[in-house]
């Protein structure tokens, strides 16, 4: 996939309102591949922890038997940490708001990282 | 199929937003066809989240296959749609009974019988209470055979934690257990296993939040292929971790969650 391949899926996840930029991050070392962040994030610090936080949460799910994680959700006093595993391996995050309005969120990072493949 | 049955499923077929599933999954569970009422059940359930009778049918249905602690958990969210919904009132007096709690049993009946007067089956269920307490004296023994009682006193000690068996653990903040257990889907043992990684994901949970200039985590929930999970902070030391299968949305294992958190802020306050 190109350059342009990957903002375009990042484009409609970052269209939702109350998200404050989007990602895709590889999964197993954590730096980033593509991203649309607002001003003021640090995008390497954001796809590093979401790679390790995904790579813990992913040992602890296998242990309990749940399987591969699909989709997760780190819900925070004044926001939120969103991340849908794409097929490669690829993490596609969301950087949002308190209040926003998650299930669609989670539709379009699920779309997102079909496209990513 | 009979008649009924095939009309039923035909106008759901029609028009799947319908309500039709109501009758349809009561008729299949009267005739003893629990799976079908179950996928019925479960299928209008994810259409109309916040329709209380849909809850009350799901609960029957579980009550029916003595899964007797999600049923008190689909009762429960039943009354927290509907406060004063029978079927959810006379259900919880059930499972209340069952367990010998005959005081709680009592108090959703007289609540029932507030909002359904005329409700014969309130009052015939009012009369056996009474009998009950009367053949027995002030304390009665509990009335439920072995199985179903050990289901629902882990569903009451999931509201105050001690003894889980399974889909709920408490941790210290270096990963040690303190209350409850977890189990794989195929009925393995894996609470040590589990806890030996969540500490490691409540370290770094905590940090991204804190580098994201997000603040406080308070909660992480996950989908798995093979089920969800949530995991809280009931305190600054400690990890609270509930797992159910993926028939729980994750937005109702989050409102579980709230209540397990709050049961184990006061369990670990006892404790203290």
């Amino acid at each position: 996939m190109t350059g342009t391949g990957f903002e375009r899926a990042l484009d409609s996840v970052t269209r939702v309102r109350g998200v404050r930029g989007a990602m895709l991050v590889a999964g197993d070392d954590g730096l980033v591949v593509a991203e649309q962040l607002m001003e003021g994030i640090k995008g390497t610090a954001v796809a590093a922890l979401a790679a390790s936080l995904s790579s813990r949460l992913k040992r602890a799910m296998d242990a309990g038997g749940v399987g591969p994680g699909i989709f997760w959700h780190l819900q925070c006093e004044q926001g939120a940490l969103l991340v849908v595993p794409a097929a490669s391996g690829v993490l596609v995050v969301a950087v949002t708001d308190p209040d926003v309005n998650v299930g669609l969120v989670r539709l379009e990072l699920k779309r997102a990282a079909e496209t990513v493949g | 199929m009979s008649d009924d049955v095939k009309a039923l499923s035909a106008e759901l077929a029609r028009d799947p937003q319908s309500l039709v599933f109501l009758r349809l999954g009561e008729l299949l569970r009267q005739r003893g066809q629990r799976d079908a009422a179950h996928r019925v059940a479960l299928t209008g359930l994810e259409r109309h989240p916040h329709l209380a009778d849909a809850h009350d049918l799901y609960a029957r249905i579980l009550s029916d296959k003595q899964d007797y602690e999600r049923a008190f958990d689909e009762w429960d969210m039943t009354l927290r749609i509907a406060p004063a919904h029978v079927g959810a009132l006379k259900g919880l007096a059930f499972l209340y009974f069952k367990v010998g709690d005959l005081s709680q049993a009592e108090a959703h009946l007289r609540a029932a019988r507030q909002v359904a007067p005329d409700d014969e089956g309130v009052a015939q269920a009012l009369a056996s209470l009474e009998a009950s307490r009367g053949s027995s004296g002030a304390h009665p023994a509990p009335v439920v055979p072995a199985g179903p009682t050990e289901h629902l006193e882990e569903s009451r000690v999931f509201a105050g934690l001690e003894g889980a068996e399974e889909g709920l653990v408490l941790l210290d903040g270096a990963g040690r257990v303190l209350g409850g257990a977890l189990r794989n889907p195929a009925g393995e043992p894996v609470t040590d296993a589990v806890a030996a990684y969540l500490a490691g994901v409540s370290q770094e949970a905590a940090r991204t939040a804190r580098l994201l200039g997000l603040g406080n985590w308070d909660g992480l929930s996950a989908e798995g292929v093979g089920g969800h999970v949530h995991l809280a902070q009931p305190t600054a030391e400690s990890l609270l971790l509930v797992v159910r299968d993926r028939s729980v949305p994750l937005g109702r294992l989050a409102v579980l969650a709230d209540r397990a958190t709050e049961a184990a802020r006061r369990w670990l306050e006892r404790q203290a």
